[in-house]
């Protein structure tokens, strides 16, 4: 295991010798110690490495991420795995704001809470939060899916594409053109998978959650709107 | 974008730290707001005493000249003066007149306040902040977006006795509300939007309100991005806006509260690996009072 004390290391250092990693390299486990809330930390991985960061995490820590397994010890900063293409991210505490924001693969697990406007923009991640999620979460979420064990604040799922939100306690709010839907059979099986890859085999009942989505109104312009601009 | 901290102690056995742990904390924002800074200090000050901040040049004499009975500290471009409470109006009266040239920019029985342009160790360090002991303090990095870099438009504002208040963001309807203040008695140093935020929660504890009834007011009447930070004689508070954009991070020990728009701002505080830390949650107002 490599390990990087970013109290005599700068995270740029961290950064150029993570991107300088080969498919094939042995080094496939890293560990980040002193973190200290820095921005930035582990961004922009492209191999299938694992870095563990030993503390809280700033802004946008492993954004952009393809393939790797980042996991933080603490809290982390606004912009979480904001941009994920694939790989997994596991926040242990707290994420901030925008958490996984327009992120197109992978799965993000949070063990705590999310505040304000995760999964903002999603275009096809699977976010898995524990506590609960902010308001204004899954704003403009276009694909991917969403389960949450804990609540959801207000206008949960505002202007809503084709994303799946699942949410296992209350609603305080739905956005527009978010509704509540119908949990068939696949959603079941969808959402049993997902709990079972985010470690929550026996903790969680597919039964307890409902599912939101898109009503599928704000699709196209509506002739009626037209004095409104 | 700005940086704000804020250290309230619990523990008295702190007391003597405060200065040097905001210090560090705001010499962490510097790359939030390089272009001025700021500080709100709650330090010693007995009932029926005031202390007022004075801001301006040739501050030495000042003190001696206004007579027995007041005291005054020169720390480089403020000077703070204390005095007996009935002797406020005076002292305010003789400045006035005899040196209109310089401000006041805190008053109260235990605030003193002091801002100027350049970056947070330069101003830290020119006040001597790390000396300075206290129960709480409020500070300010400033990355000027909307006024000129003046110190004028640095924070803390305090608009009434022993308050300040600290601010991320912007206000939209400032306007408006410094033209609703001022027939309520509002008087206004600069053009300064959070300086109206600051007259508006001093005109509601002024009506009668708590620091956090104030705060909750201002949810309604505020239009705008705010993170806010308050501090009164015995309190400490924190406010987001209900669209939460400013960031804000607090964290909780047995023996202290620390607020700041990153984690990285707290990193330095006594046991911060075993405090609770957490993000406020918008549109709702945590404070906390000494006992």
């Amino acid at each position: 295991m490599r390990r990087m004390d970013l109290s005599e290391t700068t995270r740029r250092d961290l950064n150029s010798q993570l991107h300088a990693l080969l498919p094939n390299t042995d080094e496939t486990h890293w560990r980040v110690e002193n973190p200290e809330g820095q921005h930035a930390l582990a961004v922009g991985l492209n191999i299938p490495v694992t870095v563990e960061i030993a503390g809280h995490a700033g802004y946008y820590c492993a954004g952009m991420n393809s393939e790797a397994t980042v996991i933080i010890e603490g809290n982390a900063g606004v912009g979480v795995a904001e941009n994920m293409m694939s790989g997994r991210v596991h926040v242990k505490g707290d994420a901030s704001q925008s958490a996984g924001a327009t992120a197109q693969g992978g799965l993000l697990v949070i063990d705590g809470n999310a505040s304000a406007r995760c999964g903002i923009s999603m275009k096809g991640v699977r976010i898995v939060v524990k506590g609960s999620i902010g308001p204004m979460s899954a704003f403009m979420a276009q694909s991917g899916t969403m389960v949450v064990l804990g609540d959801a604040g207000d206008a949960l799922g505002d202007s809503i594409y084709e994303a799946k939100l699942f949410v296992r306690g209350t609603v305080k709010s739905l956005g527009a053109d978010c509704v509540e839907k119908e949990v068939r059979d696949e959603h079941r099986e969808e959402l049993r998978t997902l709990l079972d890859a985010a470690g929550l085999k026996d903790e969680a009942d597919v039964g307890e959650f409902k599912r939101y989505g898109s009503a599928r109104t704000l699709y196209n312009f509506h002739v009626d709107n037209a004095a409104a601009y | 974008m700005c940086g704000i901290v804020g250290l309230f102690l619990k523990d008295q056995s702190l007391e003597s730290q405060l200065g040097a742990l905001l210090a560090n904390m705001l010499e962490i924002m510097t790359d939030r707001g390089p272009d001025s800074a700021g500080f709100a200090i709650y330090g010693s000050g007995d009932v029926g005493y005031r202390k007022l901040t004075v801001r301006g040049g040739n501050l030495d004499g000042i003190a001696n000249a206004l007579g027995a009975g007041i005291a005054g500290i020169v720390r480089d471009s403020h000077l703070v003066l204390s005095m007996p409470a009935e002797e406020e109006d005076s002292v305010r009266g003789w400045l006035a007149t005899e040196r209109p040239d310089l401000v006041v920019i805190g008053a109260g029985q235990r605030i003193e306040l002091y801002k100027e342009v350049g970056l947070p160790a330069q101003v830290t360090k020119r006040f001597d902040l790390a000396a300075m002991a206290g129960t709480h303090g409020i500070g300010h990095t400033r990355m000027a977006t909307e006024s000129a870099v003046t110190t004028d438009g640095a924070h803390p504002f305090s608009t009434g006795p022993d308050q300040c208040l600290v601010h991320n963001g912007s206000l939209s309807n400032h306007r408006s509300l410094r033209r609703m203040l001022e027939p309520m008695g509002m008087r206004f140093a600069t053009d300064n939007d959070s300086e109206v935020a600051a007259a508006y929660l001093t005109w509601r504890l002024q009506e009668g309100s708590t620091l956090a009834e104030a705060l909750e007011g201002s949810l309604n009447d505020l239009d705008g991005f705010f993170t806010f930070v308050v501090g009164t004689e015995s309190g400490f508070a924190v406010l987001r806006d209900p669209i939460s954009c400013k960031p804000a991070v607090i964290a909780e020990t047995d023996q202290y509260v620390a607020f700041g728009s990153e984690y990285r701002a707290l990193v330095n505080l006594p046991r911060i690996n075993r405090a609770c830390v957490f993000e406020p949650e918008p549109a709702r107002v945590y404070a906390w009072e000494r006992n």
